[in-house]
């Protein structure tokens, strides 16, 4: 069995996932990551991207995160995320909109907060397990 | 009458009584809320900490980048305040404290030279500073009851804003914080420039050697923003539940006097009621005993006329 390694999702009004974990992978300001156990201290912004964890026991979870930190240090990894759900919380047909909003903004300008909000609805997407999601 | 006086006292129980049933429930609600605001505080908590252990480790590893937020404030002729009240009223010196002392804030601020940048949380604080011509910049209402971090974030914003563009030079937060059910506090906070001591020292340090993705001048500034917002949304908790905590400790305090003025108000009715009883015994009486004392007389001169019958008989 793989080496574990305690792993934590918190956000600012509860820690949404907390346990320990063989593997993490998510999204950085310099590309996409995987933590496993005894990963070298590390502190990084979080681009919006699905985040999957694998548990101990070989289930994995997954949490849409949006913004936020991560920090590995003495092989725990902590994810600081100011928004971030669960597939349970996603609220489908208000992401398809927040996405053909943002998609009909994008078209006539390059505004980089619609471009913020179309990441976040293809996240959210994603995680809800919507095949369209990503064209 | 007596028995007038007795009707309107009446009146008055009933209608403390009522009162009491309202301020009762009120009381029973807020209690309630409290120790569901103490939950958030408590769930809030990892975050914070966490946050904090980020930054510590980040100036650890490579030093604190300069960042706007951090150390020297920079000159601007401005003063920023952010006052939080609650949206309602009977709780107590809750509002009015923490009105009064950005108040004197605000005058402070006049006497040194420097504009002022207030952001009122709170209705009470709006429309209270507005009445007394305060220009406020920003204002949220309806969100004291149960703070949200999306709330946090949009009182973020404006601070944010007219911080990192140089118009204010400082902020300031008065609130109340809670420390427990018995004992919440009016504090006034410095929000910004951040004091890097609040990070912690070196020492507490995980590590020393992070790799940092992408580079820590990249992450600092959304770090320290992101910690103002969580400031903000902690203090907003805080106030929440010193809020509710506040208005269970009034609406306790005006429950006991709505007893004890039942009480007395019942004492009062009760002497009345008796008054105007023995008032009515003492009328029956009297009239019984005038009737009775007129019927003695005749007798006693039919006894007399009787008597003098007899003797002249004898």
């Amino acid at each position: 069995m793989a080496n574990t390694f305690p792993f934590s999702l918190v956000t600012p009004e509860r820690t949404l996932l907390k346990g320990d974990a063989t593997m993490v992978i998510l999204r950085t300001g310099g590309g996409d990551i995987a933590f496993m156990a005894g990963h070298a201290p590390f502190i990084g912004s979080i681009e919006p991207c699905v985040m999957t964890v694998t548990l101990a026991d070989g289930a994995t979870s997954r949490a849409a995160v949006h913004a936020g930190f991560v920090h590995v240090a003495n092989s725990v990894v902590r994810v600081l995320a100011d928004i971030a759900e669960l597939p349970d919380d996603i609220d489908v047909e208000r992401a398809r909109r927040a996405k053909s909003r943002a998609e009909e903004k994008l078209i006539n300008s390059n505004d980089a907060s619609a471009e913020a909000a179309l990441r976040r609805a293809h996240a959210r997407l994603e995680l809800a397990g919507v095949r369209d999601s990503i064209k | 009458m007596a028995g007038g006086q007795e009707r309107i006292l009446r009146r008055r129980i009933k209608s403390v009584q009522s009162t009491k049933k309202i301020t009762k429930a009120m009381e029973l609600i807020a209690a309630s809320r409290i120790v569901k605001a103490m939950a958030r505080i408590s769930a809030a908590r990892p975050y914070y900490e966490e946050l904090v252990g980020v930054v510590r480790d980040l100036s650890a590893s490579s030093g604190l980048p300069k960042s706007v937020f951090l150390g020297e404030p920079p000159v601007a002729d401005k003063k920023g305040i952010l006052a939080i009240t609650a949206d309602r009223t009977l709780c107590g010196a809750y509002n009015s404290s923490v009105l009064r002392a950005a108040e004197k804030q605000v005058q402070s601020f006049s006497k040194a030279g420097k504009g002022l940048f207030l952001v009122a949380v709170g209705r009470r604080a709006n429309s209270y500073l507005k009445y007394r011509g305060v220009a406020i910049e920003a204002s949220f209402v309806g969100m004291t009851d149960r703070p949200t971090y999306d709330d946090a974030r949009e009182i973020a914003a404006p601070i944010l804003a007219a911080y990192e563009s140089g118009q204010v030079e400082s902020f300031d937060i008065i609130s109340n914080r809670f420390y427990s059910a018995g004992n919440q506090q009016l504090e006034v906070t410095q929000l910004l420039p951040l004091d890097p001591a609040k990070f912690g020292s070196r020492e507490n340090a995980q590590s020393f050697d992070f790799e940092i993705e992408p580079s820590p001048e990249a992450i600092i500034d959304p770090l320290l923003r992101m910690f103002v917002e969580e400031t903000i949304f902690a203090i907003l908790l805080e106030a929440s539940a010193a809020e509710h905590a506040a208005r269970q400790r009034a609406m306790k305090a005006a429950s006991d006097n709505a007893e004890e003025l039942i009480k007395t108000l019942s004492r009062i009715m009760n002497r009345a009621r008796q008054d105007s009883i023995t008032t009515e015994i003492t009328e029956i009486v009297g009239g019984a005993e005038a009737l009775g004392a007129g019927s003695k007389v005749i007798d006693e001169s039919f006894l007399l006329t009787y008597s003098n019958r007899e003797n002249a008989s004898a």
